[in-house]
């Protein structure tokens, strides 16, 4: 599935008058509206954060792409066709197909084991047992649970238990994950590990991610694109770094205010426009040579065990500029 | 209006009133123009019953004992195993054998009708909320009706015997399972459902895979509530001449007869008290292996 996944002036609430206008919802005292006019795009094969505090509409939102919930108003585009269009037959078969859950609770089925918790996508698509019990085996594997496959969940640990969340969705092996606040449940270590293991994953086999939170370090750490959202309404969508460097508004500002600016800056951003020496020579072989979307933490160390400018290059290896321990200093006291 | 209130006044304790007129009236009614189904009705349980009867009289008593009681050690304990062999060899040596088997094959005959109706009715009502606003006045009704009433019409429609027990015991003892069906269901957490959903379930798959795996050990524990309120109220149908335990108890009572009565209630606690735990381990599969159990057997012989 190359398609990106479009949302098109989408607005959801809950009660009120089925068909009513964006005015009459906002006005209507039955009315809780939780996603007011969002519209943006959901590129093939990135991670995409929906990012905002509990409340903003983002849970209601990817809820809106798998059809759970289904837009007051507005079109969500799923593999190029709108999500109204498809049959209850069709909605089904894309579940089981091309897109699968991960949620916040874990929602493991207690009386099942491990392994056919994995497999249980699988087996509402019909997969002969033996074959979607190897399946699942594998997507255990892969997350570290190789070990635990006749485990119930209550015997799981809550990193345990995420795991085979993660790897019922993975049984599947869908081109989307839609992830509903996956790792906040969990401890900030076996956190940090989930997101380790998921950034791994994407580097294997890039899939679709849709990836909510409220952590704003972890939607920084994961996220190619991140999305902020408050009270429903849809505040900016771009890089880490852009909402960092230029906020549209001040609650975007707001919410980057306690993040380490060197997790988020790269070094193309900040990389001073003149060579890094006068004569400069890119076959000197004692020249130090960093890519442009280098994050400043990576950096750091490199740059600063150099004994002069480091220079900084694009994606097609021409010179951007260059980077000395003053340059990132400026940019980190900013 | 005034000549109904003055009928109402009128009515002695020995004669029914304008309302008791009205369920008179309509129990004719359905005597007078349901008579095939009533038959219909009255042969399958008369040869349900019958079946059950024949399967459980089949074996030796001994043998039948023996099974109740392996059945016992694996899903219950050893001590239970035990105590079951010793209270049916009781039962045996007290000339009661016969009339248990047959309050038996009465309780297990309306039970299985009891579910067979209840399960599917508490699933509906669990899932659509028009039915479940539908049964739930009926099974007020049904539970807060005194046992006693439901074999008046229970015996104008079907007259005495098997037949009108087994009717008057089914929806005496169906409520628990339907209600507990519901409840099961609904208890079901939120996030589960949605999980199936996520994961592309049908309604049905919803059904079969999420909700009633979930709901399963508050149905069962319906199943048991269900077979027991069977079991109280088989032995009150002996009234209607449902045979069985009941009919040693009222003979031990109309006779003044102590000891009668005395052993009647005895049997019928010991059934009771096997049809309960039996019951009720159907909920939880055995948390030993049955080897374990069997080595527990051992141990109750060793005396210290």
């Amino acid at each position: 599935m190359n398609e990106p996944i479009r949302l098109q002036q989408v607005w959801k609430s809950f009660g009120g008058r089925p068909g009513a206008s964006p005015a009459e919802l906002l006005q209507s005292s039955e009315a809780r509206v939780a996603v007011q006019d969002v519209s943006l795009e959901i590129r093939a094969g990135e991670i995409f954060v929906v990012m905002g505090l509990s409340g903003s509409g983002k849970s209601t939102l990817l809820r809106m792409i798998n059809g759970l919930i289904s837009p007051s108003l507005g079109v969500v585009e799923i593999e190029g066709r709108p999500l109204q269009q498809f049959s209850r037959g069709e909605l089904r078969a894309l579940r089981r197909r091309s897109m699968a859950m991960v949620f916040q609770s874990f929602a493991l089925f207690p009386q099942r084991s491990a392994l056919e918790n994995a497999a249980f996508g699988l087996e509402m698509a019909g997969i002969p047992r033996r074959q979607r019990l190897a399946k699942a085996q594998q997507a255990l594997e892969r997350v570290g649970l190789g070990g635990d496959l006749h485990r119930k969940p209550d015997q799981l640990s809550g990193g345990m238990r995420q795991r085979v969340g993660l790897a019922r969705a993975l049984a599947l092996d869908p081109p989307v994950l839609l992830m509903d606040e996956a790792f906040s449940a969990l401890d900030p270590l076996i956190r940090a590990d989930m997101q380790d293991l998921l950034l791994d994953l994407q580097r294997e086999h890039r899939r679709t991610i849709v990836f909510i939170s409220h952590d704003l370090d972890e939607a920084v750490r994961i996220g190619d694109r991140i999305a902020l959202m408050k009270d429903g309404r849809l505040l900016q969508c771009d890089t880490a770094e852009t909402l960092f460097r230029a906020p549209a508004e001040q609650a975007v500002a707001e919410f980057f205010r306690g993040v380490d600016p060197a997790g988020v800056l790269t070094l193309g951003a900040i990389a001073e426009p003149s060579p890094p020496t006068d004569g400069w020579d890119p076959k000197d072989p004692d020249l130090t040579v960093l890519s442009s979307a280098m994050l400043l933490k990576e950096a750091i160390p490199i740059v600063t065990t150099a004994n002069r400018p480091v220079a900084v290059v694009g994606n097609d290896h021409h010179l951007i500029g260059s980077v000395s321990p003053n340059t990132i200093l400026r940019a980190l006291s900013r | 209006m005034s000549h109904l209130l003055s009928q109402l006044w009128l009515a002695q304790a020995s004669e029914a009133g304008a309302v008791g007129a009205t369920a008179d009236s309509i129990v004719s009614w359905l005597l007078g123009n349901g008579g095939a189904l009533f038959s219909l009705i009255n042969t399958v349980i008369l040869v349900l019953t019958a079946i059950v009867e024949q399967l459980l009289n089949a074996p030796a008593p001994w043998l039948l004992a023996l099974v109740v009681a392996l059945l016992g050690l694996w899903r219950v304990s050893a001590a239970f195993g035990l105590l079951s062999l010793l209270g049916l060899n009781l039962v045996q040596a007290m000339g009661l054998w016969e009339p248990m088997v047959s309050s038996l094959a009465l309780v297990l005959t309306a039970s299985l009708l009891a579910l067979a109706i209840g399960l599917p009715l508490g699933v509906l009502a669990a899932r659509q909320r028009s039915i479940w606003q539908l049964t739930r006045p009926l099974l007020d009704l049904m539970q807060t009706m005194p046992a006693f009433v439901y074999l008046i019409p229970a015996v104008m429609l079907f007259s005495t015997g098997a037949v009108p027990s087994v009717i008057a015991t089914l929806i005496f003892a169906m409520p628990p399972v339907v209600r507990l069906t519901v409840l099961g269901i609904r208890q079901v957490p939120a996030d589960l459902i949605e999980a199936g959903r996520s994961f592309g379930c049908s309604e049905w798959q919803l059904l079969t895979k999420v909700q009633l795996p979930n709901a399963l050990p508050t149905l069962m524990t319906g199943v048991n509530q269900t077979i027991m309120l069977a079991l109280s109220m088989v032995v009150i149908a002996s009234m209607i001449g449902g045979g069985g335990l009941g009919d040693v108890v009222l003979r031990g009572i109309q006779q003044l007869n102590i000891g009668l009565g005395f052993e009647g209630g005895l049997a019928v606690v010991i059934l009771a008290v096997i049809l309960d735990r039996l019951s009720q381990s159907l909920s939880t599969p055995p948390s030993r292996s049955a080897r374990d159990r069997v080595r527990s057997l051992a141990t109750l012989w060793r005396i210290r």
